[in-house]
């Protein structure tokens, strides 16, 4: 051994040391853009309504816009009360005349169609949801497709096995179920709402939202292709105010909504003295819960993971980190330093990491929590990232130094801004993330396995993911507890919601 | 500055600060960075920069001096019909061949390495260990790839590993020292980020992943703890180490992946071959051929490059 | 002619927090018996009785479930032990309540006791029988479990005094909620009487609150109660969708009254949340 005074390298500063990382991404990517052309829209759609496309030029239309442009997409219709009227009728003559009275093995037959019709048109679809959420293409392709075919997989498995579900024998369907869907993750969650529906056997009226109509229209093209039985599905493009028709139609047995929890608290109002089923999967502000011990480096990709996927919209995303105090530090020189890193841009472009934000309105409302955050005192870290010039963006943004009264540490931002917040024990990191109205999902970070499920047991969290941060699987249950809403999607949970146990 | 180690047991507490590896994640980060797609002349700049990385390397029982001379020759002129392409980093053989090489390659800029210390399963006296290296080093090696003792760091003789690593560096004299972990012995990415903390606080210039002798050589994930152990020990002490991938990387596609790694996760710092090399043999034609490819804008096919 | 021994009678009071105080109030109401005679003064519940009540219950909710399921079931079957001791008493309310025949009323109580059975056994099957391991595609170990909502506010049923208040209670109690119950407004006494069990069941204090008093008073209290985490509506009848309407302000659980069904998991499943965790595998 070398016989020398012993260093203690936990205590050398970096700060005197002048080795300092130097700048990176010194390789340079030329643009790698998937092509446009792939998504093969048509300049305006109709509805999608027992089993075949209305005429557009029978509606009023609207244009919806790619997000990191400005520029309009294609024009889509505006259903009215007529319209939800028409679609209810035909998802209730479906429901009666076809779709109930089918064996459960001919049902799930159509879903796994639907579901290679999917992989079949995946990178079409892909280059579609790109276009019109502004999300990444690497997500859009790697992730959102995916998962939306497994999700008609493994639905369409449960079709003829409802007997055996753990809700007594042959549970009944509930009839025909509105859905109403958010713009973050448009075909996904059209999966996620339609294949349980279907499998269990109710019929559907879908609606997309208004700034993301377009691959749920490209969705009814491929039920067309599958040659489901008309009025099984139909889908009715529009703004709230379609919604709001469906949640008020008699003829609606079941109300699926997944968005605001403002907007779920009306529904649940509005249905609240009706025999309607409801299932609602709301806002959260869910906990990134880092301890002294966990795996540093990984710790950091997934609070990336965890805030900046999907540009932040995502009702789970991990929007509070809490931090031990011990290591918040070095947590946080990190975070800067990698969220230099992320790549900003068009969303098209392969290496994008944050694609663009969905609406001016949703920019706005980022804008205004963020300036926010810094009045009420936190230390604000921005992306030096470059925006482009057109459409809308938002850089990557970290908060320190934030409080639990703070405005950003409470409210849902839905978009990529973290609040990081410090905790001294586990008791108080879980008190923290208690803290809330809502309670979707958490993440806990540590390498020992008996705190970790120590923590997870006391989150009020309908999700915790350990040492992980925003995955999904069709096989599990994904929803809230509290003010995040109601009800399961995913997994043998997930057909609960659509059947009349 | 390094730190000094003055006992096994400050040597076991100071490793055992290191935070843990957790190996999911570290997988889905590289997989993550393996889709980057690098076109058009960012895709040239990284295939000349791989060029210039390259160990090329012949590690054979069979190996001859006419084999290490066509090796030396194609190192300092990979494509003869194009002076635009650079040439490799270094040509890297057994210590006997070491004296060839270097008349073969003179005073290039192509260095000559050696693997040594009874390479590749290092089972072998420290006495033995040693003039192994001297010998390699007195024939004109720049460069030394010394293998660390995996049984000893298995049942953790930690102080075993580092004594020898010591001993080898200070038998390298001014020649460079590349510690070769075996990281597909150590199993897990928690010994691999360990493995690299005690092999650069023992004096190693360069951090290597394999001996290419063993059925894993090198993974992204292992290449990314290598370089985030780089970065934090520079970070820690200042001292900046390089790392080399070896073993199994045959395609330009491979190359360009460990690239971004390199690129994303330390910086333009190690974008050189001072910092980081390929120990390859069969990859230095792929890299010729994409370049060609890149140039021409049609596939080419094999025979167009020397098969040495 | 024996002499007959005036009988000692009870006041009934509330129960919050394992005590049982008066209203806060002071006030009391007049309930009778089936055949309309003075039967006893309850105590009339106020708001404030509730907010104690609903504060009792968010304290004891996660003492409540951090016991063992094994440890439930037999607080449970230890209140069943207690109502089999005092099976007359209950008949007797019963009877008066719900003017029953004695043999009418035996089978009421019996009945509820085994109900009470039944719970105490599914205190360590819930988590088997509603959670389970998900094989998500990938390296995580994935499993989901039922936890509890949280404080249940429970309008106990206006005319099973006994058995359907035994249902309406039990249930959420079993999954690891606490309640507060709004007891029968005409018929409160056998719930009283079962709320005074629990005391001796190794219940802890605020898992089981019961007030007393005017449901039309009381009943908009809890359902807007924002520490409320769901409202089992059985006895609420015409005012059940204003409440419904209350209780969606803070996204509670509402469960509707329903045709009873024994066979059904409907009231052990409305209550309970699904956790899912993800952990990741590997060396």
């Amino acid at each position: 051994m070398r016989t020398c005074e012993l260093t203690n390298l936990v205590e050398i500063d970096v700060s005197e040391n002048n080795m300092e990382i130097s700048r990176l991404g010194a390789l340079a990517y030329d643009p790698a853009p998937e092509s446009a052309a792939l998504a093969k829209l048509q300049p305006s759609y109709g509805l999608f309504i027992d089993g075949a496309f209305t005429d557009p030029s029978k509606h009023q239309q609207f244009a919806t816009l790619n997000p990191a442009t400005g520029l309009p997409l294609a024009m889509v219709a505006q259903a009215d009360v007529r319209d939800v009227d028409h679609a209810v009728k035909a998802a209730r003559r479906a429901y009666d005349n076809v779709w109930s009275t089918m064996s459960g093995a001919e049902r799930g037959k159509y879903l796994f169609r639907i579901a290679r019709l999917i992989q079949e048109r995946a990178r079409e679809l892909a280059v579609v949801e790109t276009l019109d959420n502004g999300k990444p293409i690497r997500e859009s392709r790697d992730i959102d497709l995916p998962l939306a075919a497994a999700h008609f997989f493994y639905y369409a498995g449960w079709a003829d096995k409802l007997d055996h579900a753990g809700f007594g024998s042959s549970p009944q369907p509930i009839g025909v179920a509105g859905q109403i869907i958010p713009w973050n993750f448009p075909l996904l969650m059209a999966a996620w709402k339609l294949a349980p529906a279907l499998a269990a056997g109710n019929t559907c009226v879908l609606k997309p939202a208004e700034t993301t109509p377009l691959s749920a229209l490209i969705l009814a093209e491929i039920l067309e292709q599958a040659e489901l039985p008309a009025g099984v599905v139909n889908i009715l493009t529009g703004d709230g105010s379609t919604g709001s028709a469906l949640v008020a139609h008699p003829g609606i047995d079941k109300i699926a909504f997944t968005g605001s929890t403002e907007v779920g608290r009306l529904i649940q109002e509005r249905l609240a003295s009706t025999d309607k089923r409801l299932t609602l999967e709301l806002g959260g502000k869910g906990a990134n819960i880092v301890f002294e011990d966990a795996p540093i480096d990984e710790v950091v990709e997934g609070i990336i993971d965890g805030i900046f996927f999907n540009q932040g919209h995502v009702c789970c995303a991990g929007s509070r980190l809490l931090v031990q105090e011990s290591v918040a530090d070095e947590v946080l020189r990190r975070l800067v330093r990698r969220v230099d890193q992320l790549r900003v841009g068009d969303p098209l472009d392969k290496n994008t990491d944050v694609g663009a934000i969905n609406s001016a309105a949703q920019l706005e409302k980022i804008r205004e929590l963020t300036a926010y955050g810094e009045l009420e005192g936190a230390t604000r870290y921005t992306s030096s990232c470059r925006l482009p010039d057109t459409g809308y963006w938002f850089s990557p943004t970290i908060f320190a130094d934030v409080s639990q009264s703070h405005r950003i540490a409470r409210e849902e931002i839905f978009g990529p801004v973290l609040s990081m917040l410090t905790f001294r024990t586990p008791e108080e990191a879980v008190a923290k993330a208690n803290n809330t109205k809502y309670g979707l999902a958490c993440g806990v970070w540590s390498e020992k396995g008996s705190r970790t499920l120590w923590v997870a047991e006391r989150l009020r969290a309908g999700v915790v993911w350990a040492n992980t941060y925003n995955r999904f699987d069709p096989t599990s249950p994904f929803g809230g507890m509290r003010e995040s809403g109601f009800g399961r999607e995913g997994g043998r949970h997930g057909l609960e919601a659509y059947l009349n146990v | 500055m390094l730190p000094k180690i003055a006992s096994e047991t400050e040597l076991r507490s100071l490793l055992s600060r290191l935070s843990g590896v957790d190996a999911v994640g570290v997988e889905a980060r590289a997989a993550k960075l393996a889709t980057r797609s690098i076109k058009k002349s960012s895709k040239m700049q990284a295939i000349d920069l791989a060029i210039s990385m390259v160990d090329l390397t012949t590690l054979e029982g069979a190996d001859t001096l006419g084999r290490v001379r066509s090796l030396c020759t194609k190192a300092l002129r990979p494509d003869p019909f194009d002076s635009s392409v650079p040439a490799v980093a270094a040509v890297c053989v057994y210590p006997d061949l070491v004296a060839h090489a270097r008349s073969v390659l003179g005073d290039s800029s192509v260095a000559v390495a050696s693997v040594a210390t009874a390479f590749p399963s290092g089972r072998a006296s420290l006495a033995v260990k040693l003039l192994d290296v001297r010998e390699a080093v007195a024939s004109g090696a720049d460069e030394i790839d010394m293998v660390i003792d995996r049984g000893a760091f298995l049942s953790g003789r930690l102080g075993q590993v580092f004594d020898e690593i010591v001993a080898v560096k200070a038998a390298c004299g001014s020649a460079h020292l590349k510690v070769i972990l075996e990281t597909g012995e150590l199993v897990t990415y928690d010994n691999v980020r360990r493995a690299s903390w005690l092999a650069m606080l023992g004096g190693a210039d360069f951090i290597k992943t394999s001996t290419g002798k063993v059925a894993v050589a090198a993974t992204t994930p292992v290449a990314l703890i290598m370089l985030e152990a780089v970065r934090d020990f520079a970070e820690a002490t200042g001292e900046v180490i390089g790392v080399k991938v070896a073993g199994g990387i045959r395609t330009a596609k491979d190359a360009i992946r460990y690239l971004v790694l390199v690129n994303e996760t330390v910086g333009s710092a190690w974008l050189t071959p001072q910092r980081f090399r390929f120990g390859a043999s069969s990859l230095l034609n792929d890299l010729l051929m994409q370049r060609l490819k890149q140039q021409r804008g049609a596939y080419v096919r094999a025979d167009e490059f020397s098969g040495d | 002619m024996s002499k007959k021994r005036l009988e000692v009678r009870k006041t009934y009071k509330l129960l919050i927090n394992g005590a049982f105080p008066r209203s806060e109030s002071g006030r009391t109401y007049e309930v009778k018996t089936a055949k309309g005679a003075y039967w006893a003064n309850i105590a009339q519940g106020s708001k404030k009785d509730v907010r104690e009540a609903v504060y009792a219950a968010r304290v004891a909710q996660p003492k409540w479930w951090a016991a063992s399921a094994y440890n439930r079931g037999q607080v449970i079957y230890r209140l069943a032990e207690m109502a089999e001791s005092r099976r007359d008493e209950l008949t007797e309310h019963v009877q008066v309540a719900e003017g029953l025949k004695t043999k009418e009323a035996q089978a009421v109580v019996a009945r509820s006791i085994d109900r009470i059975v039944w719970y105490a056994g599914w205190t360590d099957k819930i988590t088997q029988v509603f959670g389970g391991a998900n094989p998500v595609a990938g390296p995580f170990f994935n499993f989901s479990m039922p936890v509890p909502s949280g404080v249940i506010a429970v309008i106990a049923p206006q005319d099973s005094s006994l058995e359907g208040f035994v249902d309406a209670v039990l249930a959420p109690v079993t999954v690891g909620n606490s309640v507060v119950v709004l007891a029968s407004e005409r018929r409160p006494t056998p719930a009283l009487l079962l709320g005074e069990m629990t005391a001796t069941s190794d219940f802890p204090g605020g898992v089981f609150n019961i007030v007393t008093g005017i449901t039309s008073e009381l009943a908009s209290t809890l359902a807007t109660h924002e520490d409320v985490d769901g409202l089992d509506l059985e006895g609420a009848g015409a005012q059940a969708g204003e409440l419904a309407v209350a209780g969606a302000a803070t996204i509670k659980r509402v469960l509707r009254p329903a045709a009873s069904d024994d066979s059904s998991l409907r009231r052990l499943r409305a209550f309970v949340e699904t956790s899912t965790v993800w952990h990741t595998v590997g060396q």
